[in-house]
């Protein structure tokens, strides 16, 4: 064995990889017609597609858009689709009885949504990460309307309990569980003192309002987006929480956590949603109103946030135990090696997993129709009780179908982007 | 199993050991479940020392080292690394994690950032260092270890040699008082192996304190002042390296230097 040590200093220049021929009947030939069995499946695929859109093509292209009701539809052709209904419901579909004149509110908070996910999703736009934390306010305010002020009130608690815990540990040095009581302290105290008579003196002196609209009127995709957002935006962070609760060393935190996700998982979200219409109302205080919608997405955020925890908990039991070692002996604390060295390589290996939670969520807010909130589905019903459009099927639950998958491929084709993004090796 | 690490004359101006005592471990004891894997072990590693620890697998040489950094807690005896003493108290934990480095034997770097990252991240977050300046301490330490070339590239891009060599590079980015290597050239192909040991002579020869777990004879012979010999959970036998090889005691350490140097 020679003894001469041998580290190379420069890189040798890449030489480029051979141009794959490409050529398009070579293509067809090698990957449609490459063996005789092939050929006979590549026929049969062909065929069943062909079965598939033969009926369906001339049915949704002649659909008819301009009838007033399923009668007229039927008199002009009985053959087509009579998208008619969607013309003359659309209103409902997205909106659900929130006023006609008052719709910008909806739309402003939809491209406001886009503008608040961005830093989130797309890296360049990080340092935009305080409308994000400030768009849920902004959202609440011109979705329900009312004055802005409760709005105000609550993030100027966050904000004031966040001053005390950064005061309390870094002006007078006390420990992080001293600062974290005295400032969960402040909180309640706000909320008992200060809040009441803050919200009613802005009120008096800039009264900022909007038309304050019920949570009944609320509907459509409007209301599936804001249980579906929310209950994502919400489920995650706790998901993460609860699997990193469930790894505790911590015997009480761990007994909570695995508790809370095995009872979570252990019952249907009917069942949930159920108890959020019905009897969350025994349990509360007499003449507390707690607002349907928030009540139904706090339910669909636990029920998922369970699915989540378990899905990341995947993530994390699949990491090496050396990356903990690695990010200890370099004298990471518990929650930097989390934050910096654990949750980003378990988030990236439970991507697929965390999106098919995502979807599933925004799809099961179609149950809330159960409970009778007028998601798209619980509308066709109503829809179809008309009796202009009775006997309507397909041309609604099409239509509908397609909203939903469109966000759902959305969700879809913006992780697989992430994956590719975050892969760091050669393969 | 080669006898000389290196060929060249190896540099021993900065190689001084001191009189101040770096890790002091007395009558420490250590159980898995029911398993004694560490017995009594009484050990003193003083300043500048290069100390290889070697014995047969499952002997409890890495659990041994893994204690110094409290990757593995001890159940009984006293452990005190720089003056600070081994407790439950995270405050000393995290203290002495920061003055000693470590390199495993299947390097852990983080793949999920480049080489550079790797190397600055426990600067930015731990010693609260400013970017600048870590990047600056992180190029300068790879370019110690050969590889400056490769900071942007990730971790799984790299052949395993120059992965062990970015895991010395980000272990000393900390700046540590002492050096652990738990077995830091057992996963690694033959030819590269070379690289990893250089690296580590070059460390010696700046007067780095060091505790390695290792099956390289030849650096024991050349670079150490004292080989420990581990058998069942417990220090056999110490000595220089020159005494220990040519002449060792129990017939234990006989036994195993035979199987390891023999063929």
């Amino acid at each position: 064995m020679s003894n001469i040590s041998f580290v190379r200093e420069k890189e040798i220049p890449q030489s480029p990889p051979p141009i794959t021929e490409s050529n398009a009947i070579r293509w067809v030939r090698q990957n449609l017609f490459s063996g005789w069995l092939n050929s006979l499946l590549t026929i049969l695929s062909v065929y069943f597609i062909y079965v598939c859109l033969r009926d369906f093509i001339p049915w949704a292209y002649g659909g008819i858009w301009t009838a007033n009701s399923i009668r007229e539809c039927l008199d002009i052709n009985p053959d087509v689709a009579c998208f008619s209904v969607i013309g003359a419901r659309w209103r409902q579909l997205l909106f659900g009885f929130y006023p006609t004149e008052e719709y910008w509110r909806p739309i402003l908070t939809f491209v406001l949504l886009f503008i608040s996910i961005a830093p989130v999703l797309i890296p360049r736009f990080a340092r935009f990460f305080w409308f994000s934390l400030i768009y849920p306010g902004i959202a609440v305010w011109l979705l329900w309307g009312g004055s802005i002020w409760p709005v105000f009130s609550i993030y100027l608690a966050i904000s004031l309990t966040g001053l005390v815990f950064f005061l309390a540990k870094n002006k007078f040095k006390l420990s992080s569980g001293f600062s974290f009581t005295a400032a969960i302290l402040f909180f309640f105290l706000y909320f008992i003192f200060i809040a009441g008579p803050f919200i009613a003196l802005f009120k008096y002196i800039l009264p900022i309002n909007l038309v304050l609209i019920e949570s009944l009127q609320f509907g459509g995709f409007l209301l599936s987006m804001i249980v579906g957002f929310s209950g994502i935006a919400a489920s995650f962070p706790i998901g993460i929480l609860l699997a990193l609760g469930r790894q505790s060393d911590l015997p009480l935190v761990k007994m909570i956590c695995v508790g809370f996700i095995e009872f979570i998982r252990g019952v249907p979200l009917i069942t949930l949603l159920f108890v959020a219409s019905v009897l969350l109302n025994y349990f509360l205080p007499p003449g507390t109103s707690f607002d349907i919608i928030i009540r139904v997405i706090i339910m669909v955020t636990i029920f998922s946030a369970a699915y989540m925890a378990e899905v990341i908990r995947g993530g994390l039991a699949a990491l090496p135990v050396g990356q903990h070692e690695a990010s200890a002996a370099l004298g990471l604390s518990y929650w930097q090696s989390q934050r910096l060295i654990i949750m980003p390589q378990a988030l990236k290996i439970s991507i697929p997993g965390i999106v098919n939670t995502f979807i599933g969520l925004f799809k099961d807010t179609t149950l809330v129709s159960i409970i009778s909130l007028l998601d798209p589905v619980g509308l066709a019903s109503l829809i179809r009780a008309d009796q202009k459009w009775n006997g309507i099927y397909w041309e609604l639950y099409v239509a509908i179908g397609l909203m939903f998958f469109i966000c759902c491929f959305g969700m879809s084709q913006y992780s697989q982007y992430l994956e590719r993004k975050l892969k760091t090796d050669n393969s | 199993m080669s006898d000389v690490v290196t060929e060249r004359a190896i540099d021993r101006s900065k190689m001084e050991v001191s009189d101040e005592i770096a890790i002091h471990i007395s009558d420490m004891n250590k159980w898995f479940g029911n398993f004694h894997v560490l017995r009594d072990i009484n050990l003193e590693v003083r300043r500048g020392e290069r100390i290889v620890v070697c014995g047969p697998s499952g002997s409890g040489k890495s659990t041994l080292i893994r204690c110094i950094n409290r990757l593995e807690e001890h159940q009984q005896g006293k452990i005190v690394v720089d003056g600070t003493e081994l407790s439950s108290d995270l405050k000393n934990i995290d203290k002495i994690r920061s003055e000693v480095g470590m390199c495993f034997q299947h390097f852990n770097l983080f793949p999920h950032l480049t080489i550079l990252e790797n190397c600055t991240l426990a600067p930015i977050w731990v010693r609260k260092m400013a970017r600048k300046e870590a990047e600056e301490t992180a190029m300068h330490y790879l370019e110690k270890v050969k590889i400056p070339e490769q900071a942007d590239k990730y971790p799984g891009q790299l052949s395993g040699g120059q992965q062990q060599r970015v895991a010395i590079a980000r272990s000393l980015c900390m700046k540590p008082q002492i050096m652990l290597f738990d077995e830091p050239t057992s996963s690694l192909d033959p030819e590269m192996i070379k690289e990893v040991l250089d690296t580590m002579i070059e460390l010696a020869e700046e007067g780095m304190t060091m505790v390695c777990v290792t099956h390289e004879m030849g650096f024991a012979r050349q670079v150490a002042n004292r080989v420990i010999f581990m058998d069942d959970g417990q220090i056999v036998e110490e000595n220089e390296p020159k005494e220990f090889f040519d002449n060792p005691k129990s017939d234990r350490t006989k036994l195993f230097l035979s199987q390891i140097l023999g063929h």
